[in-house]
């Protein structure tokens, strides 16, 4: 497989990250410790590169009816600056990735996919997008991703240095006021050299925060920046480790483990995003979607044990001795402080305040169905 | 700080020391590392006979599960209940304050040395 870096990478290197592949990436896994980095983000913040994420730039007077056609999103309905969470789906309704997709230009959309998707997205729109005029930039190599995320994201963004609003190209918003999943433009000046950078307010910890996309050249520039200003803020880097038990407790899925090709939107607690109500184009999957995955399909719930021992995808659920599930995801909570797994039950068993036995390598470990995000922010 | 080259190790990320008719088992700072911060650890109870090779324990991390493989033939004699109650430890301490097990063994496998052990880790 093709050892793909990010231009972050030396910079990763010599703060200290042990790295580990993901989707053909060599991504930190971590800088000091995963508990330390998670808590940062939940009470200051955090710094991840997530460049590995597929970007791809969508653009011409069809790119909205292409995108309508292609997605599960009503593309056609988001305002510029606007951005919306989607899938990308098979005909028989199983998830091929989940998506971002922004307008940040009247027709011109960005969409933003798992690294590990990459080449299926690509695949996939690029047999879509025939009689459509619209055109496909796949951005890898140009565009690099890094994610402020924590309380104190705004604060940081707010104070890092060479890094403005643009007014010209902040699409109407402001920095302060930035609505969450709203996008703006903002410029970075560093070393003599100017380049935009595309803040949005969007995340996958939980917490408040940012993504900015900037250039690939500007990229370690922005990182330094930004890590300058943060850090008397409590800003540390952070790496994918932080990052997936920061998701888990919020409930978001992640593919490959709450999703995939055989699971359909609703069976993940996703049905009202796909088909969107108010949606009247066609799309792929809109058909099976609209049947639904079964009355006997699994769903996916969240679960609470006791304990510090953690079940892990792939471990049966069982009611007495029946197995009536398996986990997607789990880990001991960092910020809870008890287990907590996501995992897809029987439609029977779905009830919150079920109580079921997780097999922990040959352990039962009772756990309690409860609702989704294990964890909420404070809203201020 | 334990003298690291007087320990012997075993490939699945052990540290050996011995003395006597006693080894004392703990996991190397290279295989905490790559676990990640240890939340859980579960050890066999003193007296529990164990065979080399079988896993006898588990090492927890916010991110993975590692087994403790039995590097001897032997009987626990003691377990470390320090770094049950503080599973840090093994990430802060692996070769003093987070020694695992204490086994009275009956005869000492080959185990490799301190420069085999490295060539494995690539330090």
């Amino acid at each position: 497989m093709t050892e793909l870096r990010t231009p972050l990478h030396d910079l990763h290197a010599a703060g200290g990250a042990s790295f580990t592949d993901f989707g053909g990436w060599q991504m930190p896994v971590r800088y000091s410790s995963d508990l330390a980095e998670h808590h940062a983000v939940r009470e200051a913040a955090g710094l991840f590169d997530i460049s590995h994420m597929a970007q791809l730039m969508i653009a011409g007077p069809d790119a909205a009816a292409f995108l309508d056609a292609a997605i599960t999103a009503d593309v056609s309905a988001i305002p510029v600056s606007r951005a919306r969470y989607a899938m990308l789906l098979a005909e028989d309704g199983g998830i091929i990735d989940d998506l971002i997709v922004s307008q940040n230009a009247p027709g011109e959309y960005l969409v933003v996919a798992n690294a590990g998707n990459h080449d299926a997205v690509v695949e996939a729109l690029t047999a879509r997008i025939e009689g459509f005029e619209a055109t496909l930039t796949d951005l890898r190599g140009h565009l690099a991703l890094i994610a402020v995320q924590g309380p104190a994201a705004q604060r940081i963004l707010e104070a890092t240095a060479g890094l403005v609003q643009a007014p010209e190209w902040a699409m109407g918003h402001d920095l302060e006021e930035l609505p969450y999943y709203a996008v703006m433009g903002m410029r970075f000046s560093s070393g003599g050299r100017d380049s935009a950078v595309l803040v949005s307010r969007t995340g996958y910890t939980g917490e408040d925060g940012f993504e900015l996309a900037v250039d690939t050249a500007h990229a370690a520039a922005l990182w330094q920046a930004l890590l300058a200003a943060g850090e008397p803020l409590g800003l540390v880097p952070c790496g994918l480790a932080a990052r997936d038990t920061l998701r888990l407790e919020a409930g978001m899925p992640l593919y490959g483990h709450e999703l995939s090709r055989e699971t359909q939107p609703a069976q993940a607690g996703l049905g009202r995003i796909a088909p969107p109500k108010t949606k009247t184009a066609d799309f792929t999957g809109r058909a099976a979607v609209e049947r639904g995955p079964g009355d006997d399909a699994r769903v996916l719930v969240g679960l609470r044990a006791e304990g510090r021992r953690a079940a892990r995808a792939g471990y049966p659920v069982l009611a007495g001795e029946e197995v009536v599930g398996e986990v997607t995801s789990g880990a001991l909570s960092p910020t809870l402080g008890f287990p907590v797994a996501m995992a897809f039950v029987d439609p029977a068993h779905r009830e919150p305040g079920t109580v079921l036995d997780l097999d922990v390598r040959g352990t039962r470990i009772p756990a309690t169905v409860v609702a989704l995000p294990f964890y909420s922010r404070k809203k201020s | 700080m334990a003298d690291l080259s007087a320990l012997k190790y075993t490939a699945e990320h052990e540290w050996v020391a011995v003395d006597g008719d006693v080894a004392t088992i703990g996991v190397t700072a290279y295989a905490a590392q790559q676990l990640g911060d240890v939340v859980y650890v579960d050890l066999p109870a003193v007296g529990t006979q164990i065979s080399g090779g079988a896993v006898v324990g588990e090492i927890e991390s916010t991110k993975s599960v590692g087994e403790l493989f039995a590097p001897i033939d032997g009987e626990v004699v003691e377990v470390n209940q320090a770094v049950v109650d503080s599973p840090d430890l093994v990430n802060a301490e692996p070769f003093d304050g987070a020694w695992l097990i204490k086994v009275r063994f009956t005869a000492l496998p080959e185990l490799l040395s301190a420069d085999e052990y490295a060539a494995i880790t690539g330090a």
